[in-house]
């Protein structure tokens, strides 16, 4: 996020898009309901009508993957009523001429067309975005799921940009990270192309650099993304996977042609359960959970915060680190940690943004990077003054139709996501009896036209094809969903992975498409 | 407009027309018509004349003659005995207007001699349903005034020099509270009308709003004017359908007329208002629990301050009074601030209307100007105690209010009078009791009432008013203790000290001023448990006076419960005291009067 | 700024501070019910009532704003007697069962009983008795015991935006309901158990399958290992088993949590967890030794990175584990191995 959890709270408008924040996350749901309780207007622009629509002044049910579509209409009806804030545009921005060509397109009636929405309703949000003090921009994998999502963020960024909603309290362009530590594991360098704090992996002083911290010899080749590497086994150029807390059987898009490669490749699986994914492991891993461990974890407005051991680990489970430091010497590099702190001060030394992150100053509450020394107070909110590049670029972008949704065989768009009583893929959460009670089974939304005409009743199980495979699946009857979309959630193994698309992947992200499948329902009997 | 030789006078307020005063009007209009009379006297539906105990009740004019009690079979005689042939009906007058051979107008009778009618001057004297009739008197021109000539500061100076108090029941000054409000920092603000008047037997604003819906109107929008708001709303219990619908029908014609809505008499001024209906919680007659019933939430107050000066209806600042403040307010302006401090007392100017209740002859609603004394409301004005019995105490202030005992009849009316009696002014409850009323007995009455409507919100008032309640109770069935009593009394000041509103602050008043008047009768209930008054039933004793009894056997006859031995003819009979349920039946069947209680 | 004495003691405050606030700030402790920082103040228990010198009542010190040159008192005669008729109003309708009570150690009437020497209730007379709503999976809801603070229904509305929950009736009948009386399985009550954490009583209480007392646990503070809020909770742990989970005052969440934060720990002991590590010979995976499943790794490892060259191993790092591990991971892979490819699930 560019600015923090608690600036909800201080802004005059919330765009809230690809997000079901009171169910993904729900605390920061809450503090969005007491931002609107306190004054604050909320728009929502969602396939689904979801829980906060609410609390919206305006909601926007447009259909799947049309984002970028609603977004330029925006600009455009921004631009058109004279709403931009022209200082900020002058003299923090490039590129806005370009905007202003490719936004003058989008007019409210063509994106209406694209988005399923009345085009009053785009001008109603562009003015109550446009129009106010400070705005928000709240999204998650609405937003970034799909074979542009890349895009979509960019049209969003350009709206803020546009109105010069950036650098401010209560503003930004907020991105909430779904796990709990996404936004650590990238910040770690958890990703092919770069190292701790985004430090690129093809720069010869960045590899330089690490190289004298690590005393190792370093490639500069960006590696392979999760879907890549999956891709890789098939294609025989990757032997062995070593995946630690991860479960791509039940996360990952097409989990068919997941389990062909997991099944190929050496599979090393390091958890705290017997995953999906540690079925098929060739060696597995006990690890300690995060109650038995120390450590810290960065949430999703930069803040890095204690973690702390409670329990002890069963058996002989090892805390992660302990196990990955084992394999290292193992494997010839001898240097020891002693406790995680040391880790923690070692990354410090190679990552400026953590550099002023001790434990001793996180100790009662957590600090947002960056935070380049220790007397540094953090920073809740980015790009203040000018945006950290210097000046914002505007990325027009265009909106392009998802592959997914061309075929007539499948002409119904599946869209995915979480429910609030489970996590991701319910190794954790299928653990508490209360949980199972309210949550149990899988199932899909759908409309109640649409289930009338395949004469589908609710609760009854229907059988849902895709170009990857099909799924039975109790159908859910709701008016909270538009006709020609149908919605599962991916917590559940044999469920909506089975139908995602893996081939299609954003360009720049690798992200795939998952919020946009195309499918065909059918019923059983 | 039509000119008319007599006007006949019908009170349309709800205790008449529950008496019947519909069938009157639609009588009396029968009767004109046979009469042919139509074109020379006018039947007009009023609001409440005050005397209720005397109702139906039909004044005709120009004699003034007070017709009460009227049935529907009278409107023949009335008819055409005194609007056809000119001669009152004496024997359905109102009997304090006959005197000797002296017929004595409506205005000469002792019931509303004493009174100043300032706050109900159009009731019953103007048809509340005509726009035209209130214009007619007076009606809009202290708007007019104020709007054309008057600045906002200058009006809110006139009512502070008046010295005009809340007419609710907390006695602030309202000039002040217009101040506080005019001066609050809001983009918006608003002025709310107290029209929930939940004390039983209290219905001086439900009166004003029959009988001079517009009054209430046109305060309401010098109060926007004076403020700055351009939105009002008045809080009116839905147990009031007549006075809901009258005051509809007003708000409807002032703006119809151009009284309410934009640009008032030609000027920038808007105002709008609107009635909200409250559901029958007494509570809400509390302001900030009023406030968040018209914001659509459960009624239960808010802690003060912030006060509604500063944030009020949807936390904005807001003016609120009750009805019969408002109702003084047009006069105030028309007349000065001099001429209404010229009435009263030092600290308490103007009127007070009243709703004399209880064992008084004259039941009815009474205003009269503030220094009155008690003596003379319930002595003249209320025409004393029925039957001759002997005065014991008077309840004011509704069930909050105090018990104030004999010794103190000549006291003044005033706010500050009252409230160092131990009861208050609230909004004007006047219940008078009689030696055949037990304190005990009517404090355990309030409070039942006042735990019933305690919001539930505060520990003391929701806990505190039922632990005194089961005490009252104990103590009036014969199983109280003198600690009890001490249990009570500590008990009511925690209550009066920590309650979170006036309900509860005021709650326990029944039970001090009765402890502090009456503490003998609370002692003969718990030390020799009987019951001086001989109200409390379950320490009744029905007894047979053996020398009287003539062993008829008749009382046993009727004992329901079988409680009552004896041979006819050979023994006197006796009351099985364990068995009996006190229900006094052996006393009434008994034709030698030889059952006593006691 | 304001100047006021509390006991005797000068406080310089801001101007719209309460009381109790200032109080606070000069370590004056002011015991209260119903009072909680994040709610509109309401003043309904009416315990932190003190004496302000010349007011006409006690005031609620979490409502009344302090004034310039007030004099305040919080433990006079009059307010302790204020207090213990209070608290002796609430146990007259209060069930004693404090020695089975799960909330004993943790319960603010019983504390308040004890700092103010109620043993027991001086009234006699009717007390509440409703039905435990057990309809909850995670909290038991036990109208019986509660004492009407309304932080329950104040913490559902205003913080965390759900209003299942309302008061229903009024005076002594007052009691906190779903709409219609219907039980909380049929509100929208989405089971954070925000109300239950502020309960000051056992009316609210999570159901426990360990049997505890709270001053046997320790707290640990942590932080939440779902979503991304990081959230701030404290671990409550008693013989190595955590027993529950209470919601911190974290800079994120501010006391508040989701129904998997709050309720969902039981992974961490559950049965099903790995104990050891896992070999997979013939086909099963059979549990071995950490030497022999380290062996097999570096066997492997060295024998594809001899044949195909360190691109050929790919490792997935955890956005649910560590910073320190998935930074470690990402040097085992490319300082150890010798790849960049390394990711985690992002994307997913």
């Amino acid at each position: 996020m560019t600015n923090s959890i608690g600036d909800v709270k201080k802004a005059d408008v919330i765009f809230l898009t690809g997000s079901n924040t009171t169910e993904n996350h729900p605390v920061m749901g809450a503090q969005i309901r007491q931002a609107v309780k306190n004054g604050t207007k909320l728009i929502v622009a969602d396939p689904r009508e979801i829980p906060l629509v609410r609390d919206a002044e305006l909601f926007l049910q447009i259909k799947p993957g049309t984002s970028v579509a609603l977004s330029n209409a925006m600009i455009n009806v921004i631009l058109e009523e004279g709403l931009e804030n022209k200082e900020y545009i002058e003299n923090n921005t490039e590129g806005f001429d370009q905007l202003k060509e490719v936004v003058a397109k989008y007019t409210p009636e063509a994106a209406a067309e694209i988005c399923g929405v009345a085009a009053e309703d785009i001008r109603k949000a562009a003015r109550l975005y446009g129009g106010a003090g400070v705005a928000s921009i709240l999204y998650c994998m609405g937003i970034t799921q799909h074979h542009n999502g890349t895009e979509n963020v960019m049209s969003l960024s350009n709206l803020a940009l546009v109105t010069g909603n950036l650098g401010k309290e209560g503003s930004g362009v907020n991105p909430l990270r779904g796990q709990n530590n996404v936004q650590g594991a990238c910040d770690m360098g958890a990703l092919p192309n770069v190292f701790t704090g985004y430090q690129a992996v093809n720069n010869e002083a960045v590899i330089k650099k690490f190289e004298a911290a690590w005393e190792v010899e370093l490639s500069n080749k960006p590696g392979k993304t999760v879907p890549e590497a999956i891709h890789a086994v098939e294609a025989d150029e990757v032997k062995m996977l070593y995946i630690f807390g991860e479960n791509p059987m039940v996360s990952d898009p097409d989990q068919h042609h997941v389990e062909t490669a997991l099944k190929k490749a050496f599979l090393v699986v390091q958890d705290i359960f017997l995953t999906e994914t540690a079925e098929l492991a060739d060696v597995v891993l006990p690890a300690a959970s995060y109650a038995e461990k120390d450590g810290t974890f960065s949430n999703t407005e930069r803040r890095v915060q204690r973690v702390r051991k409670a329990v002890d680990a069963p058996g002989v489970a090892k805390p992660d680190w302990v196990i990955i430091m084992e394999l290292m010497n193992r494997l010839g590099y001898n240097k020891v940690y002693n406790n995680i702190e040391e880790i923690h001060d070692e990354i410090r030394q190679v990552t400026p943004q953590y550099a002023g992150i001790s434990y001793k100053r996180i100790e009662s509450n957590g600090i947002q990077w960056p935070c380049p020394n220790e007397e540094h107070p953090g920073t809740p909110t980015l790009h203040v003054g000018k945006p950290s590049r210097g000046l914002g670029l505007f990325k027009p972008v265009e909106y392009v139709m998802s592959e997914e949704l061309v075929s007539e065989e499948f002409p119904v768009i599946m869209t995915t996501g979480r429910i609030l009583y489970h996590y991701h893929t319910r190794s954790m959460t299928n653990k508490t009896e209360g949980i199972n009670k309210i949550a149990p089974d899988n199932f899909m939304e759908i409309s109640g036209s649409l289930a009338e005409s395949l004469d589908i009743a609710d609760g009854e199980v229907v059988r849902v094809h895709s170009r990857r495979g099909h799924v039975e699946v109790a159908a859910r009857v709701t008016d909270t969903i538009e006709d020609n979309v149908v919605f599962m959630p991916f917590h559940w193994a044999d469920g909506a992975n089975v139908l995602t698309n893996g081939d299609v992947l954003d360009k720049l992200s690798k992200t795939p498409g998952l919020k946009v499948t195309g499918v065909r329902i059918e019923k059983i009997s | 407009m039509e000119l008319y030789r007599s006007h006949v006078l019908v009170c349309g307020g709800t205790g008449c027309t529950s008496s019947g005063c519909l069938k009157i009007v639609e009588k009396l209009g029968e009767e004109l018509k046979k009469h042919e009379l139509e074109k020379e006297v006018q039947v007009v539906k009023t609001g409440c004349f005050g005397l209720c105990e005397a109702g139906p009740i039909v004044i005709v004019y120009p004699e003034g003659a007070f017709y009460s009690r009227v049935k529907p079979e009278d409107v023949e005689r009335i008819a055409e005995e005194h609007l056809l042939k000119g001669r009152i009906v004496t024997d359905l007058l109102f009997k304090d207007s006959v005197e000797a051979d002296k017929i004595k107008s409506i205005e000469q009778v002792t019931f509303y001699k004493k009174q100043q009618r300032i706050a109900l001057r159009n009731c019953g004297i103007i048809n509340p349903e005509s726009i035209e009739e209130y214009v007619a008197f007076d009606g809009y021109s202290a708007l007019a005034k104020v709007l054309t000539e008057m600045k906002p500061e200058a009006v809110i100076d006139v009512l502070k020099r008046s010295g005009l108090r809340g007419r609710g029941g907390g006695g602030f000054p309202t000039g002040m509270k217009w101040e506080f409000t005019a001066k609050a920092q809001g983009d918006q603000k608003y002025v709310a009308c107290n029209a929930d008047e939940g004390d039983p037997g209290a219905f001086m604003d439900r009166s004003v709003l029959e009988g001079d819906p517009h009054a209430i109107v046109e305060a309401m929008a010098i109060a926007g004017y004076a403020i700055g708001a351009d939105m009002g709303y008045v809080y009116i219990r839905a147990e009031y359908p007549i006075a809901v619908s009258r005051l509809q029908i007003a708000i409807n014609d002032a703006k119809k007329h151009g009284l309410l809505g934009k640009n008032i008499f030609g000027t920038d001024f808007n105002f709008d208002l609107e009635i909200r209906l409250g559901a029958g919680a007494f509570v809400c007659g509390e302001e900030t629990a009023l406030i968040n019933s018209i914001e659509g939430k459960r009624g239960m107050p808010r802690p003060r301050p912030p006060f509604p000066a500063h944030k009020g209806i949807w936390n904005k600042p807001t003016v609120l009074n009750n009805v019969e403040t408002y109702a003084n307010i047009p006069q105030i302006i028309l007349k000065g601030a001099e001429w209404y401090s010229s009435i009263g007392t030092e600290r308490s100017k103007g009127t007070k209307v009243f709703a004399l209740g209880g064992k008084i002859n004259n039941t009815g609603l009474v205003e009269i100007p503030m220094g009155t004394k008690l003596r003379d409301v319930i002595y003249e004005i209320g025409g004393g105690i029925p039957k001759g019995k002997a005065f014991k105490a008077v309840q004011t202030g509704g069930p909050s209010g105090g018990c104030i005992p004999a010794d103190y009849l000549d006291t003044e009316i005033d706010y500050d009078n009252l409230i160092s009696l131990g009861s208050m002014m609230g909004s004007g409850g006047m219940i008078v009791m009689d030696e055949d009323n037990c304190m005990v007995d009517i404090a355990r009455f309030f409070l039942d009432f006042t735990v019933d409507e305690s919001c539930g919100k505060c520990t003391p008032c929701r806990e505190g008013t039922k632990r005194m309640l089961e005490i009252l109770e104990e103590i009036t069935n014969g199983r109280g203790t003198l600690e009890d009593i001490d249990k009570l009394e500590k008990l009511a000041k925690t209550i009066k000290s920590a309650s979170l509103c006036g309900l509860g602050q005021t709650a326990p008043n029944p039970v001090l001023s009765t402890l502090k008047y009456f503490r003998h009768e609370y002692e003969a209930h718990v030390i020799h448990k009987k019951c001086p008054a001989g109200a409390c039933q379950a320490l009744l004793e029905y007894i047979v006076i053996a020398d009287i009894c003539k062993k008829c056997g008749i009382c046993a006859t009727k004992c329901p419960v079988g409680c009552i031995d004896g041979v006819k003819g050979k023994e006197v009979y006796f009351i099985n005291q364990d068995r009996c349920i006190k229900c006094g039946a052996c006393m009434g069947a008994c034709p030698f009067k030889a059952i006593k209680k006691g | 700024m304001i100047t006021l004495t509390i006991n005797g003691l000068e406080v310089q405050v801001e101007e719209g501070t309460t009381i109790l606030q200032a109080a606070k700030k000069i370590g004056i402790d002011i015991p209260t019910f119903c009072h909680d920082p994040r709610l509109v103040p309401h003043g309904s228990c009416r315990i932190c009532v003190v004496e302000v010198e010349g007011a006409r009542n006690l005031q609620a010190s979490c409502t009344t704003p302090a004034a310039q040159g007030m004099k305040v008192t919080t433990e006079s005669d009059v307010v302790v007697e204020s207090r213990k008729g209070v608290l002796d109003l609430i146990l007259a309708n209060h069930p004693l069962d404090c020695l089975t009570c799960q909330k004993a150690g943790r319960c603010t009437l019983q504390d308040l009983c004890y700092r103010y020497d109620i043993k027991e209730s001086s009234f006699e007379g009717e007390r509440k008795e409703y039905e435990i709503d057990d309809s909850n999976p995670f909290y038991y809801s036990d109208q019986s015991k509660c004492i009407l603070c309304g932080k329950c229904v104040y913490v559902c509305s205003q913080l965390q935006g759900t209003e299942a929950i309302g008061f229903a009736e009024r005076g002594f009948t007052t009691h906190i309901a779903t709409p219609f009386d219907k039980g909380l399985e049929h509100s929208t009550c989405v089971s954070c158990g925000n109300c239950v954490a502020v309960c000051p009583v056992g009316a609210l209480v999570p159901k426990s399958k360990t049997k505890f007392r709270y001053w046997e646990t320790k707290p640990v503070r942590t932080t939440c290992s779902y979503c991304g809020v990081g959230c701030q909770m404290d671990l409550l742990v008693k013989d190595n088993k955590i027993v529950e989970v209470l919601p911190a005052d974290g800079p994120s969440n501010h006391g508040l949590l989701c129904v998997k934060g709050r309720f969902a720990y039981n992974f961490v002991g559950h049965p099903d967890r790995l104990k050891t590590p896992l070999i997979r010979k013939d086909g099963e995976l059979v549990e071995a030794s950490w030497d022999e499943a380290y062996d097999l790794i570096v066997s492997k490892v060295n024998e594809i990175k001899g044949e195909f060259g360190p691109d050929a191993i790919a490792g997935f790092s955890s956005a649910r584990g560590l910073n320190e591990e998935n930074y470690l991971m990402q040097k085992l892979m490319r300082g150890v191995i010798g790849t960049n490819n390394i990711d985690h699930c992002a994307r997913l």
